[in-house]
Formats: C-alpha cells, sequence, structure tokens
C-alpha cells in the first residue's frame, strides 16, 4: 500500500512537471479546456436560470372560476367546500357578482357603460392562487373544475409557459448535444497533447522499461496529466462562468430597478460545478489513456 | 543460475544471431562473452533480460524460464538485473543523482532509503561528489560509471553489461573493471559483452567465445 501511494505520488509530481515544463503548450491547452466547457455550461446555466424564472412566473399565477349566472348560494357553497380539499392551491378568494360589478363601476374605462346596465351581466367567480404548479398540473386541475356543478368557465393562461417548457426542453438537448460534441473535441486535444509528450520522453520510456518499469507505472504520469489538465480547464470554465454572471447581473440590476423588481442569474450550484469537474477530469484521463494505450506499444525496449 | 539451453535466435529480416548456445553461468561467477561486431553477444544478453525472445531452446534466470515468460512479468524479472548498455542510455534533464535514483523510484522505495542508496553507489564508482552535476559535464568514463552505479543502486543479483568499455581509453577502462571486480567480490553474478582484448588478456574470469552466433570456446 505504501509503495502504491509512493508510486501515485511520484507520479503526480512528474505530471506537474511536466506541465510546468512546457508552460505554454500547457497554458494553451488548459485554456481550450475552459473556452470549450464554458459554452455548453453557459448555455445550461442560461436554461436553469429561465426555468427558475418561469417557475417564480407561474408561482403567481392566478385561476379564475366563472359560476353560471343562476348559480345558488349552495352550489357558491359547494364550490368553496371543493377548493378547501384542494392542498396543492396556495388559497382563493371568493368575489361574487355584486362586488365584481361596483369594482367595474369604480375602476374600469367601461365604468359608464356599467353603470347604466339595468341588470348584472356580471358572474359570480373564485380567484384561486395556485402556488407552485406546473403548467400540466394546472390544466388538469382545470379540467377537473369544468366538471364541477354550475362552473360555466375556469380561466387561466398556461400556454406561454407550456411553449417555455418546450423551449427549455429543447434548449436541455442543444447543451447534451454541444457536450458530447465538445467533450469529443477535448479528448483530441488530450490525445495528442499526450502524443508529443510520449514522443518527447521517448528515451525515459525506454530505460524506465529496461529498468523493471511496468506499464501502469509509465501510464501514470500521463494520466494525471491529462485529468490535471481537465480538471483545471473546467476551474477556468466555472471562472469564465462566473464573470459572465456578474457581468450579465449588474446589466439585468439596471433593468430590475426599472421594473421595481428584483432579478438575479444564479451560478452553478455546487452539485453541478462538482459534474462539470468530474466530466472535465474525467475527458481528460480519457483522452490520456486512449493516447497512452495507443503510442507506448509503439515504443519497444530499445 | 544464468542457463541456456541449445538456444537460437532469429531475427524477423532472417539473420541468425544466435545458433543452438548452450552454457551455464554459477551465481557469483563474472563471465566474459566475446566476439567480432555481429556475433551474437548483445543478442545474447538482451535475451537474458526479455528484451529479445528465443526462436527455440531454454532460457532460464534463477527459477524463471525467461523464454516462456508473461509480458507482466518481465519487469518483475528485469528488477532482479542490473544492466549497462552499449550505448549508456543517460537522461540529460535532470542530474547524476536523479539519473541514479530512476530504478529505485521504478520499485517503489522510500525517498530517504532511496537518497542514502544512491549516495553509497555512487560513493562506490566515486561520483559522490559529481551528484549534482549535469551528465552532460561528465567524461565517457564518469558517464558509464553513472550508468554503474543506477544499474547496482537496486541491489540486483546479476549485472549485465554489454561493451562497458566501449569507447574508453585504456586507463578508464581499467577503472571501469575494477569497480566491476568490487562487485564480483560481494557475489555478484556478472556477465560482460566485450571485444576489449586488452581487457580479456589480463583477466583470470571465464571467457566464452561467440562466432556467428554459435559458441566456440
Amino acid at each position: 500500500m505504501k509503495v502504491w501511494l509512493s508510486q501515485h505520488w511520484h507520479a503526480l509530481i512528474r505530471a506537474f512537471r511536466q506541465l510546468i515544463a512546457a508552460p505554454v503548450s500547457s497554458i494553451l491547452s488548459i485554456v481550450v479546456f475552459g473556452v470549450v466547457l464554458s459554452l455548453p455550461a453557459g448555455i445550461f446555466l442560461l436554461l436553469e436560470n429561465l426555468r427558475d424564472i418561469s417557475g417564480q412566473t407561474t408561482e403567481s399565477l392566478q385561476l379564475s372560476i366563472l359560476l353560471e349566472t343562476e348559480a345558488s348560494q349552495a352550489d357558491i357553497e359547494s364550490v368553496n367546500a371543493r377548493l378547501e380539499q384542494i392542498p396543492t392551491i396556495e388559497g382563493f378568494q371568493f368575489i361574487s357578482k355584486e362586488i365584481a360589478l361596483q369594482q367595474l363601476q369604480q375602476e374600469s374605462e367601461l365604468a359608464e357603460v356599467m353603470r347604466n346596465l339595468e341588470q348584472n351581466p356580471l358572474p359570480d367567480a373564485f380567484v384561486v392562487n395556485l402556488g407552485h404548479m406546473t403548467a400540466d398540473e394546472i390544466e388538469r386541475l382545470r379540467i377537473t373544475m369544468l366538471d364541477w356543478p354550475k362552473i360555466a368557465h375556469v380561466l387561466v393562461d398556461t400556454d406561454w409557459a407550456r411553449k417555455l417548457d418546450a423551449m427549455l426542453d429543447l434548449g436541455k438537448l442543444v447543451v447534451i448535444m454541444m457536450t458530447g460534441l465538445f467533450g469529443a473535441t477535448l479528448i483530441i486535444v488530450i490525445f495528442n497533447t499526450i502524443r508529443l509528450q510520449i514522443l518527447t520522453r521517448r528515451d525515459e520510456i525506454e530505460l524506465s522499461r529496461l529498468i523493471g518499469a511496468t506499464d501502469s507505472y509509465i501510464r501514470r504520469p500521463f494520466l494525471y496529466f491529462g485529468t490535471i489538465q481537465g480538471v483545471t480547464g473546467a476551474i477556468l470554465a466555472w471562472l469564465i462562468l462566473a464573470a459572465g454572471i456578474y457581468q450579465l447581473n449588474e446589466s439585468l440590476l439596471e433593468v430590475a430597478r426599472l421594473y421595481a423588481t428584483t432579478l438575479e442569474l444564479d451560478h452553478l450550484s455546487w452539485q453541478d460545478s462538482l459534474i462539470l469537474l468530474a466530466f472535465s477530469g474525467g475527458m481528460g484521463w480519457f483522452g490520456a489513456r486512449w493516447s497512452v494505450a495507443r503510442h507506448l506499444s509503439h515504443i519497444d525496449d530499445g | 543460475m544464468i542457463s541456456f539451453k541449445h538456444v537460437n535466435k532469429r531475427y524477423p529480416s532472417g539473420f541468425e544471431a544466435l545458433k543452438d548456445i548452450t552454457f551455464s553461468v554459477t551465481p557469483g561467477e563474472l563471465v566474459f562473452f566475446t566476439g567480432h561486431s555481429g556475433a551474437g553477444k548483445s543478442t545474447l544478453l538482451k535475451l537474458i533480460a526479455a528484451i529479445e525472445r528465443p526462436t527455440s531452446g531454454n532460457v532460464l534466470v534463477g527459477q524463471q524460464r525467461v523464454s516462456a515468460l508473461k509480458r507482466g512479468a518481465i519487469p518483475y524479472l528485469r528488477r532482479s538485473l542490473g544492466m549497462i548498455f552499449q550505448e549508456q542510455k543517460i537522461l540529460h534533464d535532470r542530474n547524476v543523482f536523479a539519473n541514479v535514483m530512476l530504478p529505485l523510484q521504478v520499485i517503489g522505495a522510500d525517498t530517504r532509503t532511496a537518497s542514502s542508496r544512491v549516495r553509497a553507489a555512487l560513493d562506490k564508482v566515486g561520483l559522490l561528489s559529481k551528484e549534482k552535476a549535469d551528465p552532460i559535464t561528465l567524461s565517457g568514463g564518469e558517464r558509464q560509471r553513472l550508468c554503474i552505479a543506477r544499474a547496482v543502486v537496486h541491489r540486483p543479483t546479476i549485472l549485465i553489461a554489454d561493451e562497458p568499455t566501449a569507447s574508453l581509453d585504456t586507463g578508464y577502462a581499467r577503472d571501469i573493471m575494477a569497480v566491476f571486480e568490487s562487485f564480483h567480490q560481494v557475489g555478484v553474478t556478472i556477465l560482460i559483452a566485450t571485444h576489449d582484448r586488452t581487457l580479456l588478456d589480463v583477466t583470470r574470469h571465464r571467457v566464452l567465445e561467440l562466432n556467428q552466433g554459435k559458441l566456440v570456446a
């Protein structure tokens, strides 16, 4: 165990030495990793923020239940009782046809017209605060309510939320495709970097084999090298995103102030940050492993 | 114990480097292999270290049948050997100390033990004062002594040297041989391939001569 740890420690040191020995190419590789990763990660981040914003908006959605004009007090109480039994809604308020008419006569641009009506044309209504519900859940609730007795209409606008959800799902697919494409690019970058490393260290590899180094001993520093580049690239991508989010939030602050609201984009969660690190490190490791397997076999024992 | 039994080696080009070689070396013995260029001396040493495989016949090193050794077992065989190559194979991106340290890193020796062993090996070959030197600044004889230090630092039981005195003048060659003699005196088995007559004429050790791949004496 001690020997195994010692060999890993030396391999790690050798990998860092290789990075330092060629600073320009190392930095360039890390920058390529960082920039390439920041693109899909940035789009993913924007989508997540959009989803949050759309979630906040649907949380403030209200649903209006309009009763038939001939609905009786018993019908109103029946609807009231049914609404009380739905745990997913945040609350509701009854607005009688008389109060609705009064409000229209006082506030609406149609006040004059409403005052001259012989009969109150408005129905009794309930306004329901929906809380955190998806567009599908809201639609199911609307259809259920339509089956209740003496219900004329159930009004809610979830079309835009549905369209946004579809767009976000499409965006997610684009992120997955981009991640696959860019992941392949990163593997190729590391593959080539390790190929050059093997060529420049050919003498050392030959000698190491002659003095009893196993294949895993020879492979190890290259695998560490690839993984370090991947992980460092992910850290750079994270920093690029942090800088981007900071800049966007500065601009959004102005916009939000104009509309007297708060609007702020979040950075990657720590779970997503860990996934980014693991993905990039994994790509680095895989690229290195592939390159080493392919190129070490071409170096014989001298 | 090193033993060759009816060993033949033919390269893919068709060149027959060794033909029906049979001999054995007892533990602690110092043996010279001589012969003209292309006689098969280097090939013979390569077979011991499993750098090459025989076309037929058996090569035994200790209890191991080298000719049938699996690829994964070869590094462990080589760790029991010390090898000195004709082309020296020194790494110029590190100093003398780091070059000698390499075999100990491969076996995962701890740093403190490894450092003291490296210094002991360098002291043995008279290079301790140059442990921090860049190998490029060493003379030919010093470089060969560096290679010997690297070959013995992990305390192998068998030392094989391919033309260790080639390209060295007589004085340096004598120094190198004195180093080999000192290892021989502590029981290390040593096989040296050389065509340096000045060494062979004065030696009291066994000399095996190869001619066109055959053992002739």
